[in-house]
């Protein structure tokens, strides 16, 4: 009995790795999509719903950004005339707040934590991300259930937290992120052959060795020790289900091709804006990609910490100085250079956005499929201020959502948008959020 | 108590040649029997996390001291975080994410393919196989179990070993590659919570039955991760496994050796690079049209120049803590001492590595002590220009244990505005409007003005006189002291009790893995014997080390004696 599962492994290990490889013939011709490029002729199965972050730095600025009117017929603001081309596809969120409860203002933190986790904690807790519930429910069975990257250069630039093992590190640079899903491990789904790969295979199989101290261990130690321990066995799983998947024949996605190899950068730390949406750029590529070729259902994006250090070419303050310190211009109205930091991110999201429309799939593109949730830190940064938040949905999520629209919502708990996001993405949540942040409806109007 | 130490200018950190495998230390199968009852022992209930994250310098020492350092580690690792000020505390509760695992993974399977190389299985295999086309268990269980109990930091158990020869064989008669069934176990155990996660484990307290205690093992991790940023080597291990931990006599025997071994360095130098935030370097950059010297070499240069003054002071000249702040003597390269404006005689070739020179300034300038150094004023800085603040906030914090409260929610910050003004030209005018707020000014007066003083300093550690054609005042106050210049702030911050407590409530908690409360009687007692000792440095460490707080359970993680097994 003791051996069985030595056998089992055995025997794994010498059917898959003892010339006994599998090759399989992909019949190309019986997967193309139906007639309306929705789904699968084959089997009818529908294309996958694919999910995006974006998050910016300090918000949109200290002058009223919030359209005047609601619902479809609405003028964006100046702020944010960059996004006019993508207009139809996006829904404008506006008047949320995140509620304190009596907890300290952590800036640049607290209101984050809200709004993406639902909780407001005086601790630097942060657990369960929007986009971790949705992957939870959209991201198993890739090769990667989510992939977090970040432009200016650190790794600790991520709002991405699962509910169990915590924040989900960032790649910051594009050559690494390319050889994480593009390198010697990809296998393209629209390959006419597939052969398991017997390192995989054994890769994956040896892990079990692990497996099997897990119970002398847990014995051993305090609740606290064992939960974190538990923690690591979840990420362990997830590493097992990554070669699993690869060892299966991949899907054929029309869509996906392998994009060209960013060049590596030496310099990862950046100090300006400019170069940071530059970055921004091929890690949009790259993302798309991804999300076309089946590698993962979830990306997540951000542009640099909420204080953020990046600058102006020729400017000694970062963006986040200016925000406290500079005037607001009395004939515009508005901080000047701040607006100049903003314009430059919507035009990022404009173009992070549109890559993913300009993949087409079948008489749709990869941004129908999704919703990208683009989101921020302050809704006045200038005044580390937890109310009035933007936040920007792209994509109708695979018809799951309406878009094109403006929805005002000044004084509602901002966790609102984020239970409608879920559930659109099929969450199965009825409530979400914790005391006053806690919401138990969606916002109907935007659900399909 | 002053002991000789030989910290020769020559010998990097470290000093230990070669590997612990390689010297040749092996675990009993008597021993293993011993442990085994031990490791079977019931489950312990509390709240407060006992282990830790091994953090990516003590993962990297750990391979360096175990199989040599000619093992290439390239790679990332999760990012840490920090925790009342410290890596070390944020490692308690650090969890592995899926991705960070991802890269454990990638690194695991780069060093055990090293391993077993041509260039190092001859090294660190003390067996050859009988074939090296199949499993050979003899061979396997002698390298496993040496391995294993270096990278576990305790014995294996018969039956942990058993398992993993039985892999290492099965892998191997597929492969038909011996040496690739042991890197494929090898890569599992650098992958193993085991190896990821430095664990304190209990065991009943002999001498009360009704108590618990840590385990031999554990203390031995405490030590030496403590004193020397790295796993127990064979001694500390066999002090755990023979219960000379757990005598007065043989704990001081075993902190003794650690204090006089070169290896003391590492230690320090992890300690500093904690408590001074240099982690933060990793994210650091300076805009190169304002700062064109400060290149990629100055952001590394300026660590180990701190780290060498600080080993200088404490280590090799065991001088009094106080005067990391005001010592005139540091070390310098070409590239740092460009930055800085310094001229020094450096004959290295171009292409070849800087050296470094022993620079000590002359009476009366303005750059004295390690917060003169870049690795402070630049590190809290922002890319572009300086920052009081930020300075007064780090200083405050790192060195004076002084917690700076985050700024209110929705506070207007309309008085500090114009950087253009031509009435505010300086930083301190700027900041003297900032805090005519009563809302800001209750902090900023606490941060302001020490950052200040320092505002000779530019963004990136060159000096200065003038801020936009403006004179910089730098006259200040600390604790109700007040001074003129960065020496005078230095001065006063050498004479100001809050710097030695918090050096000793600093290196506790790092020790520890938990920030003391101020009113700790274990912690009082050992400001008072850093006073007594003329604030040295080592003794304040063997202190800590000799402390029997160092090792108590704490009373939330204690589990019922009655659920533990009884100590060996």
């Amino acid at each position: 009995m003791k051996s069985l599962r030595s056998l089992t492994r055995r025997r794994v290990l010498r059917g898959m790795l003892a010339g006994s490889a599998v090759s399989v013939g992909l019949p190309i011709l019986d997967c193309v999509l139906n007639e309306s490029g929705t789904a699968f002729a084959a089997d009818g199965a529908a294309l996958p719903t694919r999910f995006a972050t974006w998050a910016w730095p300090l918000g949109l600025g200290e002058d009223d950004w919030v359209p005047k009117a609601a619902g479809v017929n609405y003028e964006l603001p100046t702020q944010m005339r960059a996004l006019q081309p993508v207009k139809k596809k996006m829904n404008f969120f506006t008047g949320g707040q995140v509620f304190l409860d009596g907890q300290s203002n952590n800036v640049h933190f607290t209101g984050l934590q809200g709004l993406m986790t639902g909780k407001v904690a005086n601790t630097r807790e942060y657990l369960g991300s929007i986009d971790a519930l949705v992957s939870e429910v959209i991201g198993r069975g890739t090769r990667f259930r989510s992939i977090e990257v970040a432009c200016a250069g650190s790794p600790r630039d991520s709002w991405s937290a699962r509910l169990d093992s915590g924040l989900q590190p960032a790649e910051v640079s594009p050559a690494a992120l390319y050889k994480r899903i593009f390198g010697p491990d990809f296998q393209d789904p629209n390959a006419a052959e597939f052969t398991p790969d017997p390192d995989i295979m054994l890769r994956k199989s040896v892990l079990s060795g692990i497996k099997e101290e897990r119970q002398a261990l847990m014995s051993k130690l305090g609740a606290a020790d064992k939960t974190k321990l538990d923690n690591y066995f979840t990420s362990l799983r997830e590493l097992e289900q990554k070669l699993e998947v690869q060892l299966q024949k991949p899907q054929p996605l029309q869509a996906c091709s392998r994009p060209a190899t960013p060049l590596a950068q030496e310099k990862l730390a950046l100090t300006l804006a400019t170069e940071a949406v530059e970055r921004h750029d091929l890690f949009a590529g790259l993302l798309a990609h991804a999300l076309a070729c089946g590698q993962t259902h979830v990306a997540n994006l951000v542009i640099s910490r909420p204080q953020s250090g990046l600058r102006r070419d020729g400017d000694a303050t970062a963006h986040h100085t200016h925000t406290h310190e500079e005037q607001i211009d009395p004939k515009l109205g508005y901080q000047v250079t701040c607006r100049w930091f903003t314009n430059t991110y919507m035009d990022a999201l404009r173009r992070f956005v549109s890559t993913f429309d300009a993949i087409k799939e079948g008489d749709r593109t990869l941004l129908d499929s999704m919703v990208v949730f683009a989101f921020t830190d302050h809704g006045s940064p200038r005044l580390h201020s937890v109310r009035n938040y933007p936040i920007l949905t792209f994509g109708s999520g695979g018809g799951r959502i309406k878009t094109g629209l403006h929805i005002p919502r000044p004084g509602d708990q901002v966790t609102r948008v984020g239970l409608t996001i879920q559930q659109a993405m099929g969450v199965q949540v009825s409530s979400w959020g914790v005391g006053s942040n806690r919401v138990t409806s969606a916002i109907s109007e935007v659900l399909a | 108590m002053k002991k000789t130490l030989d910290y020769g200018s020559g010998r990097g950190p470290g000093g230990r040649p070669g590997s612990r495998l390689v010297t040749g230390l092996v675990a009993s199968v008597a021993q293993l029997a011993l442990i085994a009852p031990v490791l079977a022992a019931a489950p312990a209930a509390g709240e407060v996390p006992m282990s830790w994250r091994l953090g990516p310098s003590q993962y990297r020492q750990s391979i360096a001291e175990i199989f040599g350092p000619s093992i290439v580690i390239s790679g990332r690792f999760d990012p840490e975080y920090r925790e009342a000020g410290l890596l070390t505390i944020g490692a308690r509760t650090a969890s592995i994410s899926a991705s960070g695992l991802e890269r454990y993974g990638e690194l695991a399977r780069n060093i055990a393919e090293q391993v077993i190389d041509e260039q190092h299985r001859n090294t660190l295999f003390s067996c050859k196989p009988q074939s090296e086309d199949t499993s050979d268990d003899a061979c396997a269980r002698e390298f496993l179990g040496r391995a294993g109990r270096l990278l576990y930091r305790r014995a294996l158990t018969q039956h942990e070993l058993d398992a993993k020869v039985r892999l290492a064989g099965e892998v191997a008669g597929i492969r038909q590659d011996f040496y690739g069934g042991i890197a494929a176990v090898l890569s599992d155990m650098l992958l193993s919570p085991n190896f990821l996660y430095v664990y304190k484990t209990v065991e009943r307290d002999p001498d009360d039955p009704q108590k618990v205690r840590l385990d031999g093992y554990s203390k031995a991790s405490i030590l030496s991760f403590f004193l020397w940023n790295a796993p127990p080597d064979d001694a500390l291990l066999k002090a755990a496994e023979s219960g000379e931990l757990h005598t007065r006599r043989g704990l001081k025997r075993q902190v003794d050796r650690m204090l006089a071994s070169p290896s003391l360095e590492t230690g320090v130098r992890a300690f500093f690079s904690d408590m001074l935030g240099f982690s933060e370097f990793e994210t650091l950059a300076k805009d190169p049209a304002f700062f064109p010297r400060f290149t990629p070499k100055v952001i590394s240069q300026a660590q180990e120049q701190t780290l060498r003054t600080i080993v200088d002071v404490l280590l090799t000249s065991e001088g009094d803590y106080r005067d990391l702040v005001t010592i005139p003597r540091t070390y310098l390269t070409r590239s740092l001492a460009a930055v800085y404006g310094i001229p020094i005689a450096d004959t290295t070739d171009n292409g070849q590595p800087e050296h470094w020179i022993a620079h000590t300034y002359p009476k009366d300038d303005p750059r004295a002590g390690i917060l003169s150094h870049v690795s402070f004023v630049a590190l809290h800085s922002p890319s572009g220009r300086s920052s009081p603040t930020d300075r007064g906030k780090a200083l405050r914090e790192l060195l004076l244990c002084q917690e700076v409260p985050s700024p209110p929610a929705d506070v207007d910050f309309a008085v500090v505005q114009d950087t253009t003004s031509t009435v505010h030209r300086t930083v301190r005018e700027r900041l003297l409007a900032h805090s005519t707020d009563a809302t800001c000014a209750g902090c900023h007066k606490i941060m302001d003005p020490i950052g200040l003083a320092l505002e000779n300093f530019d963004a990136a550690g060159g000096y200065r006189t003038t801020e936009n054609g403006a004179p910089i005042d730098t006259s200040g106050e600390l604790n109700g002291t007040k001074f003129d210049g960065p020496v005078g702030l230095t001065k006063a911050l050498h004479d100001d009790p809050a710097l030695t407590s918090c050096a000793a409530m600093k290196a506790y908690a790092y020790a520890s893995g938990r920030m003391p409360s101020r009113t700790d009687p274990a912690l009082k007692e050992l400001q008072s014997e850093f006073e007594d000792s003329d604030y040295n440095f080592v003794e304040l460490l063997r202190q800590i080390a000799l402390s029997e707080a160092l090792y108590a359970v704490p009373p939330s993680a204690a589990p019922r004696p009655d659920v533990v097994t009884a100590a060996r």
